[in-house]
């Protein structure tokens, strides 16, 4: 099938080359980084992790959101979802990619990332985290893979890959629920010590990947003869009000623990966050957009009419995607390590090398992401489902 | 690296034990920090008596350090202890924050005991009803060495660990692959990664003791090496008495003795982590 990836359009064609220029940038600054060190960054020993560990928390969730559409696809028979499942579980491949690359351009000594395998230690979340990830990724290939081939010969898919699918579910789970537990389980960051922690994570990610997807399915709309279908782009879309809904809830409720028991440090990392603290405001403009969007979020996606109004939507499904970005990929992450230990502040901010990096990083997943959706479309447009 | 005859004989001599049980000089550091069996620990040691000139390592249940902030009066009293372990140890030293390496360091009481000071204000003043000489007075801070230590269970390839032993947790920088999942789990801001290359800017290379590669993290390991060879901490050393060393679990061991008589702190022992490090914070004066 891959063979479909290599015959495209000019216009496929330099899609293509756009992300190689963007990956090799990314590939340079990482060399650079490579012999100078993590200081090319703007971590710091305070905050010793950035924007690349926030990248990574994110797009766990978006890996993990496919369970979205494989539930109702594969468990409840939702034959709606049929043209629309194999997006999800490609979108999921792609995300995981980009997940291993972050923690991989993260680590100190990259070259030895096998001592995890080697020496591991099972009181390591990341070490858990390490085999989900894998795990997930090998699922998805195999299911995606085979459904994709069997769909291709018209034929039902070998019965073999049934419960591959069932076991997706949970392990679609358990991917966000570990990456949460990095965090959640720290004795002394009082922004992670919470225990809905790992809710907070799927709610965010049920919201921001399904939400990714529509507007991808939009895209592949716009250049190719494939569409999703009205009936399951608005299913979708339910999805994500119905997530973001819980999501934002699940944030309240976070402020409510800690701004009511009064406890200072509990509310310390929030107020540097959303409020700014001892003369420092870096994070606040971010926060308050997340907070605008998250209700603009809201407001279209709750009410029907505006939810199901294709015009809208793609603004709503945006803002989705940016407010719960925001939360994960900016100020969770780092918001964790301010204040520090000492309860003073240091700031944190990314250099140009470190967002180049990221930008290579997310390139290389939209590379895998273009190649799996080629493939996709043009089996689907050659037994013409 | 020039050594003598001594050094030389005593080198040797240890090779050739330690090649016995199938390890290499190159692995004397470690050998030295007791993660050899015990036999061979022990022949180790009878070698150093043979030739007459190393003492019996140190050893104990679970050290554990008091800092007695009455015995520190000058500014120079913390900075020989600093000194001594930054020489020693092949600290860096950046002449900046971002990069900053440090094992043993000075910081005020409020950052040191942040819960006992929370930041209330009472009429727009901080809540301080503390006494004006400990506002302050600058407190040395290094690992803690706890006996339940966060770092050591976070970490995904076990290059830190606590030694059974005797209670020091302890870092391999071969084995770290720098993932700084140990920094965000220590509540002390104990550890330190070397955002880069770590060599020149060490002003005095301490040839004894290894340099770091870029990448790794580390922190204080309560001086295992010189405890091998029978030696205190360096910043004990150092302290004029102002840092008491030793075994948390002998109730006749000097620490005991003085935790058993006098008032302590530890940082954060609500966290549950058991510090081993105590902060005596009766009689102090202003520096």
């Amino acid at each position: 099938m891959f063979e479909k990836a290599l015959v495209g359009s000019k216009r496929y064609w330099t899609w293509i080359g756009v992300l190689l220029v963007i990956i090799g940038v990314g590939v340079v600054n990482y060399l650079h980084q490579f012999s100078y060190g993590l200081g090319l960054t703007g971590m710091s020993r305070d905050v010793s992790w950035g924007f690349y560990i926030a990248q990574f928390t994110f797009l766990v969730g978006v890996a993990a959101s496919a369970v979205m559409l494989v539930i109702p696809y594969y468990l409840h028979h939702y034959k709606t979802f049929r043209r629309i499942v194999i997006l999800g579980e490609f979108l999921a491949i792609a995300s995981v990619v980009m997940c291993i690359l972050f923690i991989f351009v993260d680590l100190g000594q990259p070259m030895r990332v096998m001592n995890v395998a080697l020496h591991p230690r099972p009181n390591s979340v990341m070490f858990w985290d390490m085999v989900v990830l894998l795990g997930y990724l090998a699922l998805n290939v195999v299911i995606g893979w085979t459904t994709l081939g069997a769909e291709r010969k018209e034929v039902r898919p070998p019965a073999w890959v049934k419960p591959l699918i069932l076991l997706s579910v949970p392990w679609a789970v358990s991917i966000h629920t570990v990456t949460a537990f990095l965090y959640a389980g720290l004795p002394a960051r009082h922004l992670w010590l919470s225990a809905i922690m790992a809710a907070r994570f799927l709610s965010g990610a049920f919201a921001a990947g399904p939400a990714l997807l529509i507007l991808l399915a939009f895209i592949v709309r716009r250049v190719s003869s494939f569409d999703a279908g009205r009936e399951a782009i608005e299913a979708v879309a339910k999805i994500v009000a119905y997530a973001m809904s819980v999501n934002v809830f699940f944030i309240l409720l976070e402020f409510f623990t800690a701004f009511y028991s009064g406890v200072p440090m509990h509310s310390a990392s929030l107020r540097y966050l959303f409020f700014g603290l001892d003369g420092h405001y870096e994070f606040v403009p971010f926060m308050w957009v997340l907070a605008i969007l998250a209700v603009v979020s809201l407001v279209l996606l709750v009410i029907p009419q505006l939810r199901n109004n294709h015009t809208l939507l793609p603004v709503a499904l945006v803002a989705v995607f940016i407010s719960t970005w925001i939360d994960k990929g900016v100020g969770l992450v780092v918001g964790g390590f301010i204040p520090n230990p000492f309860e003073t502040i240091t700031t944190y901010s990314p250099t140009a090398p470190e967002l180049l990096i990221t930008l290579g990083v997310y390139a290389a997943g939209a590379l895998t992401l273009t190649v799996l959706y080629k493939i996709a479309i043009g089996v689907k447009e050659e037994v013409g489902t | 690296m020039s050594i003598n005859r001594r050094q030389f004989i005593k080198l040797a001599g240890l090779s050739a034990v330690l090649s016995v049980g199938g390890i290499t000089a190159m692995d004397r550091m470690k050998a030295n920090a007791s993660v050899l069996p015990s036999g061979a620990r022990a022949t180790a040691s009878a070698t150093g008596q043979i030739f007459g000139e190393s003492k019996p390592p140190l050893t104990a249940k679970r050290w554990g350090m008091v800092v007695d902030l009455s015995k520190f009066e000058t500014p120079e009293d913390y900075q020989k202890c600093i000194d001594a372990c930054d020489y020693i140890h092949n600290i860096p030293d950046f002449g900046e924050k971002k990069d900053e390496v440090k094992w043993i360091w000075t910081d005020t009481y409020e950052h040191t005991f942040p819960d006992n000071n929370p930041d209330n204000k009472l009429n727009g003043e901080p809540v301080q009803f503390i006494p004006e000489a400990l506002k302050e007075k600058p407190f040395l801070l290094l690992c803690n060495h706890c006996d339940n230590p966060p770092c050591t269970r976070v970490c995904p390839t076990k290059a830190t660990w606590k030694r059974e032993s005797d209670g020091i947790v302890m870092m391999d920088q071969h084995r770290c692959i720098g993932c700084r999942f140990c920094m965000a789990a220590c509540p002390f801001g104990a550890r330190s990664f070397n955002w880069r290359d770590p060599r020149p800017f060490i002003k005095n290379v301490n040839p004894e003791y290894p340099t770091r590669a870029i990448g790794v993290v580390e922190k204080c390991i309560f001086c295992v090496e010189r405890l091998a060879q029978g030696l205190q901490p360096a910043c004990v050393e150092k302290s004029n008495g102002g840092l008491i060393f030793g075994d948390l679990e002998d109730p006749n061991s000097e620490v005991r003795k003085i935790l058993s008589t006098r008032f302590s702190i530890r940082r954060k022992p609500e966290l549950g982590t058991q510090p081993s490090v105590y902060y005596l914070i009766g009689g102090i004066k202003n520096v």
